[in-house]
């Protein structure tokens, strides 16, 4: 499933215009960067509440589908414009981290 | 391939540039996925650790056909206990920047995970060198 199907059949909202084409193969939840680092995997949409530019490299260097903010959390300017930049998508959800994983599951399976 | 970077340690902007730049020419150059995965844990850790322990730093990274090899450099107050600092779940990361995902005691055992050799050369006050290496077969 493509980023942009995710986020029409989840009524999310794309913070970025980057990334939409990529192809989302899974899920991984977490905060903790370096727990992300080494547990993301390639094609995973990465839900997490952090929105410090950081998070963008850290996305970058797990290829990792997209970033999914959830709770509608919002993301600075600056995290997003470095987003279009590398070409990470960034998306936001008003649900929340469960509901999220739940959904995506029933989306993916 | 020779590669070298600044680690500036004013600039949020630009901690983990060095480790996806690696990860790009690794990428390039064709090695296999896992071993450009475990590169770019143990470059990311350790440039990260530069960033928010030492200050900022440098870093200089070789790629031969056989093993790539990263040394990063800090110049900050150097690591008192260094198999403290070795455990899972030992930081001493200040609360702001634990607020933002980071100092959860896992760099170092990460990048001893990653790497198949590791030195780690510190004093207190004298910084900190991080020499890792890693197989490409």
């Amino acid at each position: 499933m493509k980023v942009k199907e995710m986020v029409k059949n989840l009524d999310m909202e794309a913070l970025t215009d980057a990334g939409m084409e990529n192809e989302v193969t899974g899920v991984y939840a977490c905060d903790l960067l370096s727990r992300v680092m080494s547990g993301c995997q390639e094609g995973d949409a990465w839900i997490t509440v952090q929105t410090h530019l950081n998070v963008i490299a850290v996305a970058e260097l797990d290829d990792a589908a997209c970033i999914i903010v959830p709770e509608g959390i919002a993301a600075p300017a600056d995290t997003l414009e470095k987003a279009e930049e590398t070409g990470i998508a960034v998306v936001s959800s008003q649900l929340g981290t469960y509901e999220l994983c739940w959904r995506l599951h029933e989306l993916l399976s | 391939m020779k590669l070298d970077f600044v680690i500036d340690g004013n600039n949020f902007d630009m901690a983990g540039e060095a480790s996806s730049s690696v990860k790009r020419s690794l990428a390039k150059l064709g090695v296999s996925p896992p071993v450009v995965k475990r590169a770019a844990i143990a470059m990311y850790e350790a440039e990260i650790n530069a960033f928010i322990h030492g200050g900022g730093g440098e870093a200089h990274v070789e790629i031969e056909s056989d093993r790539v090899e990263m040394v990063i450099r800090d110049f900050g107050k150097g690591i008192a206990d260094l198999s403290l600092a070795m455990q899972e779940g030992w930081s001493t990361a200040s609360e702001q920047v634990r607020k933002m995902g980071f100092g959860a005691g896992m760099g170092l055992p990460n990048i001893k995970k990653n790497t198949d050799e590791l030195d780690i050369t510190t004093a207190p006050g004298e910084g900190t060198e991080v020499k890792m290496v890693i197989y490409i077969k």
